[in-house]
């Protein structure tokens, strides 16, 4: 017998008069992970989530629950819960009541919601807030709430709609540490959706990159990194530098290519690429290896001597804009070892890459 | 806030002060000390609270003031009842053009004066009517029927007249709600009964009581639609006031019975506010 998912959507597709909102999705969320689906704005994702959650009907499809079809089931009975992108939560209720909303439309008794309401509070870290009002909560408490409203029904599913997107920038970054060990705690499965792809890597055993309503790879984190499989993947994980270029030769799957702007690169094709065929070569900044002189870099595939055009300081994420011979800039990640702390706008440098790490897609 | 500002102040604030001391506050003060004057013979006065005793005293003035109390509460109820479905669908169902077409419907009425509107009821409901023609024709009855001058036909005429001033509030304040508040409700387990009785009524809330204030005020001081509409037996507050002023020229008398109804129904009010666990401010806003 095979393992049961608690979740499976098979081809997924969802209408609304023009537009293709969802276009033939499948997935498989396995019991107790954590899967997201990343993608930009309008690609889709929510429309996704209200098929689950039931407050849409998919145009064709099947979406099932432990194995078992769901399209016939109404939202207020489908074991699913949502965190909404606003978190929802009732501003005429207390936290307590909020919580136990849940609960008492299942019928229990009101000491047992007590109860659960105080150990729900108690797993999200927010003991005895139970008698204040919702708009008393900061951001991140209020997000707990909505997670232990919905946690304390115990769902198969507990779907996520960019529930940080409301939430400033240090903030967000301690949810993501703690979205991921409450998902440990209450051992249940997310389905978390945001456009936000730090979000995406960081929590996720699964993660899908969507665009236009269609799934363009569903791999882990890592993959989605290092072997993007569509060029619309490389360009959105991650930083690349990008160009378009003509394929000069082929040997193998290395590729030889000259940019538009005139710079000739050596990469690794994805999928077939031909001897003239234009082609995306994606090189990740953090990929290139920089040095003050060419002796300092090594022997690589692609190397390139260029002046610094622009210093982009910022902390640890900090880049130079290099003008290179043969025209056009490379943007380059600078490591924080020391060494390129005063770099000024004109100092010359040296940097190359390998092939391996110059992806090409062939374009179409 | 130098000179400029308190003479901008000033500028602003007068029409509101000229419009409620010359219009509101004066008037009333005038009123009030009238309704203090006794008639202890020709063209002799002394003060009193004889006016007002009168009102207690005297059955029918009592029970006159009860039963439109009770009326107009009748009315507000129905009033709340219909309103609420149909703001219900203007503010969360319908959309776009749809929408501003049924709100607008809702106002079409109070284009014509009050006056043209109630004769319009009179049209279709009196013994040659629309309605009693339409049964005789189609065979239901065989003899005119007469649906004016009763209860149930003031009571339609009472809403009809209400209606707008009980959609307008509640569909500002529905629309306000989230709808992901309404999904939330039916997400976590909650049927449409749940969500309406935990979610969208406490929220429409402050709509309900502002706009059950307005409709009961308005049902209580009508004066036309209970004439023209009401039977000879059911005799409305106002119809009081205005025969003590108009036909028994006891302006005395009409004057109290004017701030009885002013303290009356305020008394109301505020009963019902307190039952409810509301309060004014909370409705304003
Ligand atoms: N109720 C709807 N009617 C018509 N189009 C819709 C509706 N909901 C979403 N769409 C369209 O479907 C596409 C996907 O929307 P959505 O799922 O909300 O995107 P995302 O959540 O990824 O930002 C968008 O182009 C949007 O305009
Ligand atoms: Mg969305």
């Amino acid at each position: 017998m095979t393992a049961v998912n608690d979740l499976d959507c098979i081809n997924l597709t969802k209408r609304f008069d023009e537009t293709l909102a969802v276009d033939d999705v499948s997935f498989s969320v396995p019991r107790g992970s954590f899967f997201s689906i990343l993608g930009p704005s309008g690609c889709g994702k929510t429309t996704i989530m209200r098929m689950i959650a039931g407050f849409l009907d998919p145009t064709s499809g099947d979406i099932q629950i432990k194995g078992k079809s769901v399209l016939d089931t109404v939202p207020n009975k489908r074991p699913v819960n949502m965190v909404f992108q606003h978190l929802a939560l009732f501003p005429m209720m207390n936290i307590a009541d909020n919580i136990g909303y849940g609960l008492r439309r299942q019928g229990l008794d009101k000491k047992l919601i007590d109860a659960k309401v105080a150990d729900a509070l108690e797993r999200v870290g927010l003991p005895g807030i139970g008698n204040r009002r919702v708009e008393q909560l900061s951001g991140g408490q209020k997000q707990r709430v909505a997670i232990a409203r919905c946690m304390v029904l115990e769902p198969d599913v507990l779907l996520l709609d960019e529930p940080l997107g409301a939430l400033d920038l240090k903030l967000r970054e301690h949810m993501k540490v703690e979205l991921k060990s409450l998902q440990a705690a209450f051992d249940t499965t997310f389905v978390y959706i945001t456009h936000d792809q730090s979000e995406a890597l960081v929590m996720s055993d699964q993660v899908a990159v969507m665009n236009a309503g269609r799934f363009e790879q569903l791999d882990t984190a890592a993959n989605l990194y290092y072997a993007p499989q569509t060029p619309f993947v490389a360009g959105f994980v991650g930083d690349s530098n990008r160009w378009k270029g003509r394929v000069e030769s082929v040997s193998g799957d290395q590729v030889k290519l000259v940019t538009e702007t005139g710079v000739s690169i050596i990469g690794t094709a994805r999928g077939t690429v031909q001897s003239g065929a234009t082609v995306e070569a994606f090189v990740r900044p953090e990929a290139i290896r920089v040095a003050h002189s060419v002796n300092g870099i090594g022997e690589h595939a692609n190397s390139f001597v260029g002046n610094v055009e622009n210093v982009l300081f910022n902390g640890a994420n900090s880049r130079v804009l290099l003008r290179v011979e043969g025209g056009g800039t490379i943007d380059v990640a600078l490591p924080q070892s020391g060494e390129f702390n005063g770099l000024q706008r004109g100092d010359a440098l040296a940097i190359g890459w390998g092939a391996s790490q110059s992806l090409c897609f062939g374009a179409n | 806030m130098g000179a400029h500002g308190k003479l901008g102040f000033i500028l602003l604030a007068s029409p509101l002060v000229l419009w409620l001391s010359l219009l509101i506050i004066i008037p009333h003060i005038d009123l009030f000390i009238l309704s203090l004057q006794e008639k202890i013979g020709v063209r002799q006065y002394q003060t009193s609270f004889a006016n007002y005793m009168t009102f207690f005293s005297e059955p029918l003035y009592l029970r006159t003031f009860l039963r439109t109390a009770f009326m107009s509460i009748v009315a507000t109820v129905l009033t709340l009842l219909i309103a609420f479905p149909i703001s219900y669908y203007i503010a969360k169902i319908a959309r776009g053009r749809l929408q501003s077409i049924l709100f607008l419907m809702c106002l079409v009425p109070f284009w014509v004066s009050e006056l043209v509107r109630t004769f319009g009821w009179m049209i279709l409901l009196r013994e040659t009517g629309i309605f009693s023609n339409f049964l005789q024709w189609s065979g239901i009855v065989s003899g005119p029927v007469e649906f004016l001058y009763n209860d149930a036909a003031m009571m339609v005429g009472l809403i009809y007249t209400s209606m707008l001033f009980m959609v307008v509030p509640l569909v500002t304040t529905l629309e306000s709600l989230d709808d992901s508040m309404i999904e939330a409700g039916y997400d976590l387990g909650g049927n449409g009964y749940n969500v309406l009785r935990e979610i969208i009524i406490p929220h429409a809330m402050p709509g309900i009581v502002s706009g059950s204030i307005v409709v009961f005020m308005l049902s209580l001081g009508n004066y036309l639609t209970p004439i023209m509409l009401g039977g000879k037996d059911s005799l409305w507050f106002t119809e009081m006031i205005y025969s003590q002023f108009i036909v028994r020229f006891n302006w005395e008398l009409g004057a109290a019975f004017g701030f009885l109804l002013l303290g009356l129904s305020s008394l109301i009010v505020w009963g019902a506010l307190k039952l409810s666990g509301q309060t004014l401010e909370k409705t304003m806003g």
